[in-house]
């Protein structure tokens, strides 16, 4: 017990929590950021455009990503994206392939959510005058992110969750400031896995809170 | 990159061989902790319940890294002596689990309130019910999803490199280092993965596009 | 028309590709380069007591390598130039060194021939050499004890060769950081972690219940490295080195971070 007390020092508070802070701030970036890339994505492969085969070939990438170890995009953003010129440091490569990833995720999502919309809902918007644009973005839209919210939810908690994995590159989040600490006092390995389970914890079950709560919102 | 993957076949070869066995052994026991906790969701006792919530709401919410090194560094000094193989494949049985339960639950759910009230009407108990009609059609929902948990775990199986679980992401890191050409190394444990993965997700996708008809 | 998109399709491709090979960063003069920055990136290490370590603290990573860059890096270029500093590990330090992330590595990098394949090392700066970590009551005194048995070891170091030198038949499994292989040694993951002496003896001064064992085993000096090619960075790197030891300043960080650490003789390793 004495451990814990010691371990919970201001010091290594304040330690996990500027970890926490990079975690939080990382996820949040990737999570704005993979939703708009996703929602483009996925829009791109719905619409199946012929035109230089673009849907399929989109469709083919992201097929690719999804199937590969987000550890693995890890490393080819940091040490394959600075041999085409772009210069990255561990918060830039862990967004940029945080994004790559979940975008291509959440592009699956958004696919899948439009085409559960029923077809009718747009030739019935188209036939009374919109655009294309405009029945997608005013009708069809709205009502398939309605029901894709449990499913994006679930993958923004994968996200927070993921930035572990950063920790290879040697991303200063929470994971790795808790490493830091244990590793120079190894008594304190309970206490940390501890602290660092229950703060993972609260920001993800926050995370589905909201979800369940915006689900509702909707129904109502 | 050829001469790579020939320099270093037998490294390739055992990495890919821990991958697939700590994907099956995974796979195996998580669907059948998976079975377990969401029937204990769906099932009328609350203790059930409630105990079921929380151990999918934990392992849902904690990432698997934590829990694999938990896995790896704490237990091994109190109850049993765990490997990096073993002590990854307990902690990507438990958080898969936890996925599976989820997804079987949901499917148990979509069947309906009628179907087992038919079943027990007809003089089945509970357990029949659930065992004889609702399970069977529930899992044939869940298949494709299913499927995406195993793509998920084969993925997630990279963890093992952490705890030096000699799987094909831990040799990437080896090779790498050894033969210092780092992207070409990645490139072809990439192609590694997408040998297991893709073709599991496009007969996923197939098997979903067959039942939606 | 068909056939018609079918190469500009291609075209656009080629041109893509084209450009992207383009973009690789020529290779360029590293010393000019810092010259013209007045200020040189340092890849150091984190994990690492005495050498580079990150004081919980204050966020900051202080050690003998930290020390010895900034002053590495003022004799060079002038006292108004800024040493940058990037966590490197083991592993990742040689793929930035070769990206430009780094200008410089520091960071208990041992002098190996095949390593001189990819990078340019400057002369020695620190006499390592590879030594064991066992707890206080391992009957192992020796390397070449450790046949059958498992050692750990961190990723991208000379350890496993090292190691199987001795012991052909150990069995050694290797982490990211030493922090990871140290945490696994408590778990009980292996019966000996084999480093360079002076890593092992930082965190032997944490880990009372820990010792070093078996003596040095294979010489392993430290020297800074830098992209393949660079002689004028080299030439410049060793000459500040030469000054340093000249007016004492590397006698005087020696003594501020290894002086009555066991196993250690600030003088002779001058």
């Amino acid at each position: 017990m004495e451990t814990f007390i010691h371990a919970y020092s201001w010091i290594d508070i304040r330690f996990l929590l500027q970890g926490l802070w990079v975690t939080i701030y990382v996820s949040l970036i990737s999570i704005a950021l993979s939703f708009i890339v996703g929602l483009f994505l996925g829009l791109i492969r719905y619409m199946d455009i012929k035109k230089f085969r673009i849907s399929a070939i989109v469709g083919f990438i992201i097929d690719l990503i999804r199937n590969l170890p987000l550890l693995l995009i890890i490393f080819f953003t940091y040490f394959g994206l600075p041999q085409l010129g772009i210069v990255t440091n561990p918060v830039t490569a862990s967004i940029i392939a945080l994004v790559i990833f979940e975008g291509a995720m959440l592009a699956e999502i958004v696919r899948s959510g439009i085409s559960s919309i029923d077809p009718g809902q747009m030739e019935g918007a188209r036939s009374n005058g919109m655009t294309f644009g405009q029945a997608m973005f005013h009708v069809v839209l709205p009502q398939a992110l309605h029901n894709m919210i449990p499913a994006l939810l679930s993958q923004f908690v994968s996200l927070v969750k993921d930035t572990s994995l950063a920790t290879i590159i040697v991303l200063p989040e929470l994971l790795y400031h808790a490493q830091i600490i244990y590793s120079q006092n190894t008594t304190y390995l309970i206490p940390m896995y501890v602290i660092i389970a229950i703060m993972y914890f609260i920001v993800c079950f926050c995370l589905s809170l909201t979800a369940s709560y915006l689900q509702k919102r909707f129904q109502n | 990159m050829w001469q790579i993957i020939t320099n270093n076949w037998s490294a390739f070869l055992m990495g890919f061989w821990n991958t697939i066995l700590c994907s099956i052994i995974a796979l195996f026991f998580s669907l059948i902790l998976g079975v377990i906790f969401a029937l204990l969701e769906v099932a009328p006792p609350k203790f059930g319940r409630v105990i079921a919530r929380i151990y999918v709401e934990i392992f849902r919410n904690i990432p698997l890294l934590v829990i694999v090194m938990i896995f790896y560094l704490i237990v091994p000094r109190f109850i049993v002596k765990l490997s990096g193989f073993q002590a990854g494949t307990i902690g990507l049985t438990l958080y898969t689990s936890a996925f599976i339960a989820e997804t079987v639950k949901s499917g148990i759910n979509s069947i309906g309130e009628g179907q087992m009230e038919g079943a027990r009407s007809n003089g089945m108990t509970y357990i029949q019910a659930m065992r004889y009609v609702i399970l069977p059609q529930a899992m044939k929902i869940v298949i494709p999803p299913l499927g995406n948990q195993f793509v998920n775990l084969i993925k997630n199986s990279s963890v093992l490199a952490f705890v030096a679980g000699f799987d094909l992401m831990y040799q990437a890191q080896i090779i790498a280092f050894a033969t210092l050409k780092t992207i070409d190394t990645y490139v072809v444990v990439g192609l590694f993965y997408l040998i297991l993965t893709m073709p599991l997700s496009y007969y996923m996708r197939y098997l979903e596009k067959k039942f939606a008809n | 028309m068909r056939k018609n998109k079918r190469i500009i399709l291609l075209v656009v491709s080629l041109l893509l590709v084209l450009t992207l090979s383009a973009c690789k960063k020529d290779e360029g003069n590293t010393y000019q380069q810092v010259k013209r920055d007045d200020a040189i990136t340092w890849g150091i290490r984190a994990d690492t007591r005495l050498f580079g370590l990150t004081i919980i603290r204050t966020g900051k990573i202080e050690g003998f390598e930290v020390d010895l860059a900034q002053a590495l890096t003022k004799q060079m270029l002038g006292k108004k130039a800024k040493a940058n500093f990037v966590t490197t590990t083991a592993n990742t330090r040689i793929p930035l060194l070769k990206n430009h992330n780094i200008d410089a590595v520091l960071a208990t990098m041992t002098i190996t021939p095949e390593r001189e394949k990819q990078v340019t090392f400057t002369k020695p700066y620190f006499p390592a050499g590879s030594s064991l970590l066992v707890p206080k009551s391992s009957k192992i005194t020796s390397v070449r004890q450790l046949n059958d048995q498992t050692v750990l070891a961190v990723k991208g170091t000379t350890a496993v060769d090292d190691v199987h030198k001795f012991a052909p038949k150990a069995r050694v499994l290797q982490y990211d950081d030493y922090g990871q292989a140290m945490s696994a040694l408590k778990a009980g993951q292996g019966v000996a972690l084999t480093t360079d002496n002076g890593i092992l003896a930082g965190i032997a001064q944490e880990n009372p219940g820990y010792k070093l064992v078996g003596g040095v085993y294979v010489n392993a000096p430290y020297g800074i490295a830098v992209n393949k090619g660079q002689k004028q960075m080299v030439e410049h790197l060793n000459q500040a080195l030469a000054e340093l030891k000249a007016n004492g300043i590397y006698q005087k960080l020696l003594d501020k971070w290894f002086k009555g650490i066991p196993g250690f003789n600030v003088k002779e390793m001058n």
